[in-house]
């Protein structure tokens, strides 16, 4: 009777064998990288805002100091977004009627918010404070990168679990003396280890791992 | 003579009954699955147990759509049929791999006509078991967090929890269950490729033969490899249900927190294991005519095997009541005493009758050859073992140390639906497996008709 | 032996067993074991029901919805980071004080029957979230009980009433302004001769000038009250006695020996926190001292103080008069009435409690029971005086309440004079008289002829259902007002937030019946204060007594008073209405009405956390029973089966009875309470609800059905039926058994004294315990409580306050019943000795955050591990629910959520949850975590000002609430903090410590002052 299989099925199945491993192996690391990629943490991608406000114009430019809108920072777990008071402040006697600030003030007028997009955003279950952190000498920038070089704010980094750990696991890595937790010239010295071991003395820093750091 | 020394009796039942040539059981076997019309009970069988695979199917759906409260458990008894009917299919799932690599390392021929769908039986089995862990968890879509992979989290599961031991156990077990069954297939898969006359099944059966030749260097390695994987499953057959009792001893439940349990669940694993054979085999050879191939020498030795496993789990339950006594512990000693003449009292007895008391019957070597003794006892078997579960998983959380916190536990629909469920799902694969596969190893049974006239002569 | 077993035969063994000074559990199983046994292992679990009871297909469909919805929503159920389109919604001009992220705290007071509780409620960007007590508050002293902690829950009730309605359709304030005036303008004809008011007690300044003014105006016109809760029988008393209705206050810190004629003072009572305090800090032998006072209580039912209770006599309530009387004769009041001789027990039992009394003249008290006919008050203030305790333990003021009247004369009067068309147009403040009113007196049936009437309140309940008008009220959060404390210390109450609904205050309602419609609270309750106050800082003092949360100095000064000849009023014998005279067969029984332990008279029926609160003793949720004595239940045949799902926590089927009184019927679930008069039931009142909102409608049975206004709280001859059905009731806790554990230590003082170390000592704990690995060194904090179960009286408080400050869900009577409920800190209670008249104890089990957890042992996804402080943390978001560490917890403290058991859905309730907290998720466990993030904001605050955490500085949502003190938290790494002390205590001891498991949460034995005259005689 006719043969059922030609002679080459053989190089076929072969192949197949090797090549279902490769492809696992493929799909595998390929899923893993999306998953790391601004695709899905949105580092590096830039939020459209209601106002297309510009921390490169405020905070480099004009050297505003971070704490002069985000005013909780050093004291609530929430580092505060600005009341629209705090724009108007400035933007009464500056740009008094750019249409660009037009939202802003609208909002001023009838008392509505700006509804601003949520650049950095933790799960529901992650309780993260500002002032404790600040407190210990962990910079700005640390976490939220060259802020005065962002035209739109966008995320620098992952806010993963383990991006936290990072730094929790060794604190002397990116600690920084508290005088500069709010410059973002701040440049790491090159013996930050040397320094970090210092500070975390100094500053009486914990290696806080256990869950209930931040999640309860 | 080989078959001598493993015939404990002394007697001279035939492995295989007189009269068979290569071709004649050749034919037999595999006109099953190519030539033979499918016989009505098998459409019967199957599709009752398809019809249970779809309540199976709404249960699972139920459960992940709503949440695993639709099952009966609570606090305190937590763990409910869920883990009982786990640990059952898991011990059932024992006696394929004993059978083929233990006796095969023992050089025991008999198992050669039954360690096809005993194999297959485990498989099927396991199958069963595994989907329990996964449906009664809080938070079914997250069961890949038991595994160790390079998570965003930066953290590993917990290798402390025996719940971890049990995955890679179970996944280990399934996985060189499935090679050797598989690779015991290939020689008959050819048989099956060269005797097919349409070309659909000559194709699939082609594929899955492998290139099959049957050349003396195939059969070498087919040999090497056979004998490996022997060795690789015996290990297992111990080690998973060990680690499965390690569930329970490990914690410090009354009832659970005793060290006796591995041996003693490993024991009434294969007790179970060798119920759940004689379950399947005896209606089979009768509903098949393969009377010729498990013969009652068959049935007689597997009956031998589960007395002496009945008495391991009889001497097991004994160990735990005397400890409970000599230990003095006032816990245990409650636990037992609950475990008697508690709510569920009656169903202790109930397992004390079907596992210990029947079974004892397997004494008179009459009974030993009456198929059909042998399945009701098999039967009982089968239910005693399930109501142990129950009564060690379900009994001892009720009423553990708080009183203030002891509750009753019963199952709802959905515990009974997923029950029969997987009994149905079990019984549908079983017979899509006979209907598709040689359910008896043709090329072993080969073997066999010439020992047998060795023997004869 | 059947299910329906008879206690009759049991319960003669059961009072031999008793000797032995075995804890047990019910009376089957105290009866020994094998007919117990018997029962539950008859008892097949059943399986039938199972579908049907764990959910019908309606709930299981919506369910299902619910659960597919919801699959996003929930934090637990994301472990990336959630969706890119949140928004964040800045102020556009932020409140001074507000600092975003942090909670503000603000002074006011919660009115429970008329009374104010001073409270500091928690505001989170103005949402109050918390109710805390005040500690600054005489009332208070920082603690709170269950109901306060609970009414947070029922500001955010979605059930609560949101429009005024006219006839069933909606109206406005205006159309229904305009509509009084018609009616006022006629009623000024005749100086409102038609015109009548009815309210609850009413303790308040403000609303007691405004309804003095409409009185003035309207001169004919009459004020009615109506209390379901009270039948101020105490001013009556104090009429008797001092010819005034003085208030009565006690110094319980003064007393050694206090005599309670049914006064459940530690949970009945506008004083109770405070009464609470002062009776138990007598009693903490722990670093204290080793003398304690001694309580003696007479009562029918089994109350809480009951429970806690030195010596209990437990007589029918129409003996307790009479026991009154023999008391007094005996204690030297003048009593001309001959005594009838009593049974040598009592006559033991008196005999020892008087020479008890005797011998601390002037340091003794007798308390009355609200709900004590007058008579009784009045005998107790005689005794009082002839004790010399006048001004040393026993205090009496000026009343509290504006006008106090005996609110039963006065609701009859109404109701006459609606039936006589006299009340033309009523005005009802608050209050639910179409419900809590007796029956007999068919209230709403009269309503009718009454051509104008409008009720205010909270929901649209049974009394709004038949009145012309209904207007929502405004919550006390919601609410400017002023109110009284017990000693008569005002509170301005000021409101966290405006009303959500709309709601008015009752000051608006009588401003528009005073013609000023447009008047807001503030603005009356501002304006009354600075009428009061002449000096011109009067801003300041405002502002101090808004902070303060009341104002300082204004406590009713104590009057010194002469009690008159108790010749008198003795023989005047208390009015009790004979109807329904006794009859054998059905055999007829006296009746107890009491408010329920958690809903009162039914005000929070609609409030799921107190209705899932297990109450006192019966541990019962969801449901109110008819409570009697082992040997009644035998008398009358009535028993209970044990369910099979859920069991001993959960499901009990309880015979129902039918009772009948003066023709009226209902009926009810009978339950057996150990330590219960015989002949008498105890009817809770508040249940059987028809119009309370989603939660409260149809639970239980409504025993105003049988109440008459003769028999406000005890009726005589009330007739009870064995109906043969039986009814699921949902109780946490049915097994009372230690079976042999000793789970509470328990002894006397006496032995006490002879060996501090007398509880302790076991072999068990002399050894150390045995591990091959080295330990951990906690070298900054490490957290661990105290609990003294000499000092819990079982309240509830501490439950209530977790599960607010903990976002705990309310999952349903058939979750309960099934054994699912999800407090995380619960009370145990245990019994011992004669069925009849037992030792009680509570214990409450929170976490023991082991040294040694079984949990953390067996998660296979670490999702509860131990913290670097000592903690044994939970954390949901890793829990895939294998729920093993609920098995291997040796305390059964860990509560799972086996379905969507938190509201995502409802939008007002989100505004209530704790943002501190994690919503539990469905298929995650949960359970205590010592409050963490209070924990970690005290941590986070010590850091930033360099320091370590105060001790102290830090309590758990229990510890705040508990009135007695009784659970202590800290860091046992310091030597010096309070809990450290606690525990090295010679009384102190932990729970299941053979296990090894090295619980954090330790325990203080629990030590009686029995009066050896009784105990050894």
């Amino acid at each position: 009777m006719a043969q059922i299989f030609h002679p080459s099925t053989n190089t076929i199945s072969r192949v197949t064998i090797f090549g279902g491993l490769i492809l696992l192996i493929v799909v595998v690391t390929g899923l893993a990288t999306i998953n790391e990629s601004p695709y899905i943490t949105e580092v590096g991608v830039a939020r459209t805002q209601p106002v297309p406000f510009s921390h490169k114009h405020h905070v480099g430019d004009d050297g505003i100091d971070c704490r002069y809108c985000h005013t909780s920072v050093e004291e609530s777990s929430f580092a505060g977004i600005p009341p629209t008071k705090t724009c108007m402040n400035c933007h009464t006697q500056i740009w008094p009627d750019s249409p660009m600030l037009e939202p802003v003030r609208e909002s001023f007028r009838t008392g509505k918010s700006i509804q601003w997009t949520r650049v950095h955003n933790l799960p529901g279950f992650v309780y993260f404070n500002h002032s404790i952190h600040v407190h210990k000498g962990i910079g700005c920038a640390t976490c939220h990168g060259r802020v005065d070089r962002m035209p739109l704010m966008w995320r620098e980094n992952t806010l993963y679990m383990d991006w936290c750990l990072d730094c929790h696991r060794a604190p002397e890595r990116f600690v920084r003396p508290r005088e500069y937790v709010f410059s973002m010239e701040y440049q790491a010295p090159a013996d930050q280890l040397a320094l970090g071991q210092k500070l975390v003395k100094q500053y009486r820093i914990q290696k806080l791992t256990s869950c209930s750091t931040c999640h309860r | 003579m080989a078959s001598k020394p493993s015939d404990p009796g002394g007697d001279t039942l035939p492995l295989l009954e007189p009269g068979h040539t290569f071709g004649s059981i050749t034919d037999k076997i595999s006109s099953i699955v190519l030539t033979g019309r499918t016989p009505l009970f098998w459409y019967i069988t199957f599709g009752v147990g398809f019809i249970l695979v779809l309540v199976l199917l709404f249960c699972i759906t139920a459960l992940v759509a709503v949440g695993v409260g639709l099952f009966g458990v609570m606090i305190p008894v937590a763990w409910g049929f869920a883990i009982v009917n786990f640990v059952w299919w898991i011990g059932i799932g024992h006696a394929g791999t004993l059978i083929s690599a233990i006796l095969l390392l023992l050089r025991q021929k008999w198992r050669q006509s039954i360690n096809r769908f005993a194999e297959a039986m485990t498989l099927f089995a396991v199958a069963c078991a595994g989907i329990f862990p996964l449906i009664h968890l809080g938070r079914p879509w997250f069961f890949y967090w038991l595994f160790p992979y390079p998570s965003t989290m930066g953290v590993q599961p917990q290798f402390r929890s025996p719940l971890v031991w049990d995955v890679f156990a179970v996944s280990t077990y399934f996985t060189v269950s499935l090679l050797f069954w598989f690779l015991g297939l290939i020689p008959d898969l050819a048989t099956l490729r060269d005797r097919a006359t349409r070309r659909m099944p000559r194709f699939i059966y082609g594929m899955l033969a492998m290139g099959w030749r049957g050349s003396a260097i195939h059969w070498h390695r087919y040999e090497m490899a056979y004998l490996l994987l022997a060795g690789l499953a015996t290990p297992l057959v111990v080690s998973v249900h060990t680690v499965v009792s390690f569930d329970f001893a490990v914690a410090l439940v009354p009832g659970w927190h005793s060290t006796i349990f591995p041996p003693y669940f490993v024991a009434g694993a294969i007790y179970s294991g060798f119920a759940m054979v004689l379950t399947i085999a005896i209606p089979l050879r009768r509903l098949y005519g393969l009377e010729d191939f498990i013969t009652l020498r068959h049935l007689k030795n597997m009956a031998i095997v589960m007395l002496a496993t009945g008495m391991i789990v009889a001497y097991g339950y004994l160990m735990e009541t005397f400890m409970a006594w000599y230990s003095g512990d006032l816990f245990e000693k409650y636990m037992m005493m609950n475990r008697m003449f508690g709510p569920y009292g009656w169903m202790y007895w109930i397992l004390i009758l079907f596992n210990i008391l029947i079974p004892q019957a397997l004494w008179i070597r009459r009974l030993q050859t009456k198929p059909w003794v042998l399945f009701l006892i098999a039967i009982a078997v089968n239910i005693g073992m399930w109501l142990e579960r129950y009564v060690i998983v379900v009994v001892s959380l009720h009423r553990d140390f708080m009183p203030s916190a002891w509750g009753m536990y019963s199952g709802t629909v959905f515990d009974y639906g997923v029950l029969v469920g997987t009994i149905g799902l079990f019984v549908a694969l079983l017979f899509l497996f006979i209907r598709l596969l040689p359910m008896i190893s043709i090329f072993e049974m080969r073997e066999l008709v010439h020992e047998e006239e060795g023997r004869s002569q | 032996m059947s299910n329906g077993m008879d206690p009759a035969g049991l319960l003669g063994i059961a009072q031999q067993s008793a000797g032995g000074r075995e804890y047990w559990r019910s009376l089957e199983e105290l009866a020994g074991t094998e007919a117990f046994k018997d029962l539950i292992g008859n008892h097949l679990p059943r399986h039938a029901a199972a579908f049907t009871s764990a959910m019908d297909r309606r709930e299981f469909l919506t369910l299902m919805g619910a659960s597919l919805a919801l699959a996003g929503i929930s934090g637990c159920l994301s472990p990336a980071p959630a969706p890119p389109d949140e928004k964040i919604v800045p102020y556009v001009n932020q409140p001074e004080a507000l600092v975003p992220g942090k909670p503000l705290y603000f002074a006011t007071a919660i009115p429970v029957e008329g009374y104010g509780r001073g409270v500091l409620v928690e505001s989170h960007m103005g949402r109050p979230t918390k109710v805390e007590g005040n500690p600054q508050h005489p009332a208070s002293l920082g603690a709170t009980d269950a109901v306060t902690q609970a009414s947070v829950l029922e500001l955010y009730d979605p059930d609560r009433s949101r429009v005024i309605t006219n006839a069933g359709r909606v109206a406005t304030w205006d159309a229904f302004f305009s509509a009084l005036n018609v009616e006022l303008e006629s009623q000024r004809v005749t100086q409102g001769a038609g015109l009548r008011i009815l309210t609850e007690t009413v303790t308040s300044p403000t609303l007691a000038a405004q309804l003095q003014e409409i009185l003035r105006i309207f001169p004919k016109a009459k004020w009615h009250q109506f209390d379901g809760g009270g039948g101020d029988y105490a001013h009556q008393g104090a009429r008797m006695a001092f010819g005034q209705p003085f208030e009565t206050l006690y110094r319980l810190e003064e007393a050694d020996v206090i005599v309670s004629l049914d006064a459940d003072f530690l949970l009945r009572s506008p004083a109770s926190l405070r009464y609470a305090r002062e009776f138990i800090n007598r009693r903490r032998i722990p670093g204290g001292s080793d003398e304690a006072n001694r309580l003696y209580m007479i009562e029918s039912t089994f109350s809480l103080t009951g429970s806690n209770a030195d010596h209990r006599l437990a007589i029918a309530p129409s003996a307790i008069p009479q026991l009154a009387r023999t008391l007094a004769a005996r204690v030297g009041v003048q009593i001309s009435a001959e005594q009838p001789a009593i049974s040598p027990a009592q006559e033991k039992w008196l005999g020892a409690l008087v020479k008890d009394l005797q011998a601390h003249r002037g340091r003794s008290a007798i308390m009355p029971g609200e709900y004590q006919p007058a008579i009784v008050h009045a005998l107790a203030h005689a005794m009082n005086d002839a004790l010399g305790n006048i001004g040393k333990t026993v205090f009496y003021t000026d009343p509290v309440a504006v006008n106090p009247t005996n609110h039963a004369e006065s609701f009859r009067e109404l109701v006459r004079d609606l039936e006589e068309n006299a009340a033309q147009v009523l005005i009802i403040l608050g209050g639910n008289p179409a419900y809590t009113a007796p029956a007999e007196l068919d209230f709403a049936g009269h309503l009718v002829t009454s051509n104008f009437n409008v009720h205010l309140s909270l929901y649209e309940d049974e009394t709004s259902a038949v009145c012309h008008w209904h207007i929502p009220q405004a919550h006390y959060l919601e609410s400017w007002s002023d109110v009284r404390a017990y000693d008569g210390t005002v509170t301005i109450m000021q409101p966290l937030i405006a009303p959500l609904y709309g709601g008015r205050t009752a000051h608006e309602i009588l401003a528009a019946v005073a013609g000023q419609a447009e008047r807001a609270s503030y603005e009356i309750v501002h304006d009354y204060w600075r009428g009061q106050n002449k000096a011109k800082n009067f801003d300041a003092a405002w502002r101090t007594a808004l902070h303060d949360g009341f104002i300082a100095g204004s406590a009713l000064s104590p009057r010194n008073v002469k009690a008159k000849p108790a010749t008198s009023f003795e023989t005047s014998e208390p009015k009790r209405a004979s109807t329904g005279a006794a009859t054998k067969n059905p055999p007829s029984l006296e009746v107890i009405y009491r408010p329920d332990p958690s809903i009162i008279d039914g005000r929070f029926a609609n409030n799921g956390w107190l209705q899932e609160l297990p109450k006192p003793l019966t541990k019962l949720t969801w449901d109110n029973a008819v409570l009697m004595s082992p040997a009644t239940a035998t008398r009358l045949g009535l028993t209970y089966r044990v369910g099979g799902t859920g069991g001993e926590h959960g499901t009990i089927y309880a015979d129902v009875v039918e009772l009948e009184y003066d023709g009226r019927r209902t009926r009810g679930p009978a339950w057996i309470v150990a330590g219960h008069a015989d002949d008498c039931v105890t009817i809770h009142l508040g249940y059987g609800r028809r119009r309370a909102g989603r939660v409260g409608t149809n639970l239980g049975f409504n025993a105003n059905i049988l109440r008459t206004l003769d028999t406000l709280w005890h009726g005589a001859s009330i007739a009870v039926r064995k109906t043969g059905a039986q009814y699921a009731l949902a109780c946490t806790q049915f097994h009372h058994l230690m079976e042999g554990r000793d789970l509470v230590r328990a002894g006397t003082i006496e032995q006490y004294r002879k060996n501090p170390k007398f509880l302790i000592e076991r072999e068990s704990e002399k050894e150390a315990p045995g591990t091959l690995y080295p330990g951990y060194k906690y070298d900054g904090y490490a957290w661990g409580m105290s609990i003294d179960v000499n000092a819990c009286i079982g309240c509830n408080a501490c439950v209530a306050a977790c599960h607010a400050e903990n976002n705990g869900p309310v999952v349903g009577k058939q979750e309960v019943l099934r054994g699912r409920e999800m407090h995380w800190i619960r009370i145990d209670r245990y019994h011992r000795g004669e069925p009849s008249n037992p030792e009680t104890y509570h214990q409450p089990v929170p976490c023991m955050q082991c040294e040694n957890a079984p949990c953390e042992l067996v998660c296979p996804v670490g999702a509860t591990t131990h913290s670097q402080d000592g903690l044994n943390d939970m954390v949901y978001n890793r829990c895939v629910g294998t729920r093993y560490c609920s098995n291997n917890c040796p305390y059964k403290v860990r509560r799972f959520n086996f379905f969507l058991y938190s509201d995502f859905k409802t939008e007002s309730l989100k505004p209530l949850r704790n943002p501190d907290v994690t919503v539990r998720s469905r298929g995650v466990m949960e359970k205590c975590t010592y409050c963490v993030q209070r924990i970690n904001q005290a941590k986070i605050a010590a850091e930033k000002e360099d320091r370590v955490v105060r001790d102290g500085e830090i309590e758990p949502a229990c510890q705040q609430a508990c009135p007695t003190r009784a659970i202590i938290f800290g860091n046992i790494n310091d030597p010096q903090s309070r809990v450290t002390q606690l525990k090295t205590q010679p009384l102190s001891y932990g729970l299941l410590t053979e296990l090894n498991t090295r619980p954090r949460t330790t325990y203080q034995a629990k030590l009686r002052n029995p009066n050896p005259e009784i105990e050894n005689g």
